[in-house]
């Protein structure tokens, strides 16, 4: 049985009616367990747990310092190519959205990469729009073979692949999948997304495991937070994470937290979801899954970022620009989305530090480090 | 008095011998999970510890930036480990790849294939080992307290074997207690108690067991005060050595005797 199967079983119970069903005797019970299952997540991230976010907080704190220390990995995004064939109603990137449309040469990508490194960051996470006839699968392994010259780990964020095309990115030295299913809302997901290949949600929901059975080091899920209710979409993000750890256990499977921010097409979210309830489902997330990685972007604001650092927080991006060339050229163009947190990877490690963290620049090793310069 | 055992206040003649090296503290740190790598020197001096482990995957000879190997002293033995192989494979190209690095030829091995609760793979471990010690690693393997998998090592020339006592950051202590208490009884090469130890206490107990020596670093980073907490660790590892080479006196059964024993009618 696949996620999907387990998410269909599950996706006509009314989740908000469910959450509201949960008591306070719930709540405190799944914090007293040594190990949550999904019912103690969900009163995790139910009402009544709201008057006990100090205690889960306490919880979250402990477990992370348990199992991570006390630590914080900085990676920042590089995007290589904003041509989108997507016609995602709420994305900057969309289609239908009259922007400047850029794809980096290969000298672009080395330029980019070598400011980016001169930073210290060994982390990169690449990006394209959904234009897999612009920026290819050969495109895609070419600017890798520039980016291992530089970095210790690359991550990608890019449209959903085949299991084989996927295993051709590990062996272009891949070593990490960044895939949101955007809302585990089907029907939802059919309206935010009218045209393109990303319309076919089960191939989207699938592709995650088809990066696991391809090799990935690292795998990490999530759900765009404002497309729908937040329970249920950060409900069903912990599930898939459980579900994909489960079946793939040597596998690192982390989870982010993406809020809609502003962008060019002007979408506004449809539920919005409070400095609290953003601490909610971090918390719960922390407590349902111990070992499980959080990344926190900078679509967050910097006050906001530091307050969180020690509640379960693993990964944070420092020095970021979301826009084609963005490290290179300032006046690069127009951004998948504005930021909130402008600080620099200096500024970044300095706020860490002063939070009694460190910040970690490289928490990978190629074990081929031949294959850096070849 | 044990007979056999070493003067007790001679330390230096009870030196755990690794791979033909002379440590005189049986107390190894780790590396990780420090609010601050600058900490590190002084965890080694309050603890006495002469060996530390150190996550070759966060290693960067060329950092730019702040390196954990730039707060270790020359003078403390390294102990690379391949924290994130999946496979002995893996593993061993890991081990290779510190050795080229300048670390060293004395490896940790942890091969964990299982991210959701950090248990090590004995087969791939073994496998890795036998690769690597006839290379010339000093193979230090990290393993599961199994008796089995302990006995392989063995013969795959590993230089220690690291049972845990329970799980990574978990800090429970010697859940696996019996199982290390075959290990000691049955195993030639030392036991190094690894992973799980939460408290001091913990570690004294499992040196009083026998153990030859225990690696602490979660209970050490994760302290409030990390270096104070490094020397109660190397006090405790120190006084539960003394006391099991000091001999245990005898314990009471603590029970009452019937007035009408059962064996009363052979008087």
């Amino acid at each position: 049985m696949g996620f999907y199967d387990l998410l269909a079983s599950c996706k006509n119970e009314d989740i908000q009616e469910l959450t509201a069903s949960i008591s306070q005797r719930d709540v405190w019970r799944a914090l007293s367990k040594e190990s949550c299952d999904s019912r103690d997540f969900l009163a995790l991230l139910s009402p009544a747990a709201r008057p006990f976010l100090e205690e889960m907080a306490v919880k979250a704190r402990e477990l992370s310092i348990r199992h991570f220390g006390r630590t914080i990995q900085l990676f920042t995004p590089m995007y290589l190519s904003n041509f989108c064939t997507n016609g995602c109603v709420y994305c900057g990137f969309g289609c239908a959205n009259a922007i400047f449309r850029k794809q980096l040469s290969l000298e672009e990508v080395a330029k980019e990469a070598r400011l980016i490194a001169a930073d210290g960051l060994k982390h990169i996470l690449i990006l394209t729009g959904d234009a897999p006839k612009m920026a290819t699968p050969a495109y895609i392994e070419a600017s890798c073979r520039e980016l291992r010259k530089h970095f210790s780990s690359i991550a990608m964020e890019i449209y959903a692949m085949d299991t084989d095309t996927y295993r051709r990115m590990v062996a272009a030295g891949v070593d990490g999948l960044t895939l949101y299913q955007e809302t585990y809302n089907e029907t939802l997901y059919e309206t935010l997304h009218p045209y393109g290949p990303k319309k076919d949600y089960h191939f989207r929901l699938d592709a995650p495991e088809r990066g696991c059975m391809a090799g990935m080091r690292m795998v990490n899920v999530g759900a765009l937070l404002g497309l729908d209710d937040w329970r249920r979409d950060a409900f069903f993000t912990g599930l898939h994470a459980d579900w994909l750890q489960k079946h793939y256990p040597e596998v690192e499977i982390s989870i982010s937290l993406p809020r809609m921010r502003p962008h060019a097409g002007s979408y506004s979210p449809a539920c919005e979801v409070s400095d609290a309830d953003f601490v909610q489902i971090l918390l719960a997330q922390r407590i349902f899954m111990p070992r499980c990685g959080i990344s926190i972007s900078t679509r967050e604001r910097k006050e906001f970022r530091d307050n969180i650092m020690g509640l379960g927080v693993t990964r944070m991006s420092a020095g970021v620009s979301t826009a084609v060339g963005g490290h290179s050229d300032k006046d690069s163009g127009t951004g998948q989305f504005d930021i909130s947190d402008e600080r620099s990877v200096e500024e970044m490690a300095a706020a860490i530090k002063a939070k009694g963290y460190q910040p970690l620049y490289q928490d990978w090793q190629p074990m081929d480090p031949w294959e850096k310069s070849a | 008095m044990n007979l056999s055992a070493p003067d007790l206040f001679s330390p230096e003649k009870d030196a755990l011998i690794i791979g033909g090296h002379s440590l005189s503290s049986r107390l190894f740190v780790g590396t990780g999970k420090y609010p601050s790598d600058t900490l590190i020197p002084g965890v080694l001096a309050a603890s006495g510890s002469e060996v530390i482990t150190v996550a070759l995957r966060r290693v960067d000879m060329n950092a730019t930036t702040d390196n954990v190997m730039q707060h270790i002293p020359s003078n403390i033995r390294l102990l690379p480990n391949t924290s994130g192989a999946r496979t002995a494979e893996e593993a061993v190209r890991i081990a290779r790849l510190a050795n080229a690095m300048g670390c060293g030829n004395w490896i940790k091995i942890e091969v964990i294939s299982d991210n959701r609760y950090l248990l090590p793979d004995g087969y791939e471990t073994v496998k890795a080992t036998e690769i690597l010690a006839k290379e010339g690693f000093v193979v230090l393997p990290y393993v599961n307290a199994d008796l089995m998998i302990a006995r392989s090592l063995v013969s795959a020339g590993a230089a220690a074997v690291m049972p845990l006592g329970a799980p990574i950051g978990s800090n429970r202590g010697l859940q696996t207690k019996e199982m290390l208490r075959i290990l000691i009884e049955e195993i030639s090469l030392p036991i190094i108690v690894d992973a799980g130890i939460g408290k001091p206490s913990q570690a004294c107990e499992a040196m009083e067991m026998g153990a030859a020596a225990c690696l602490v670093n979660t209970a050490i980073a994760g302290a409030g005060d990390p270096v104070a907490m490094a020397q109660a660790f190397g006090q405790a590892v120190a006084a539960g050595r003394k006391a099991f080479l000091a001999g245990e006196a005898a314990v009471s059964p603590g029970r009452a005797y019937a007035s009408s024993p059962l064996t009363g009618f052979l008087s």
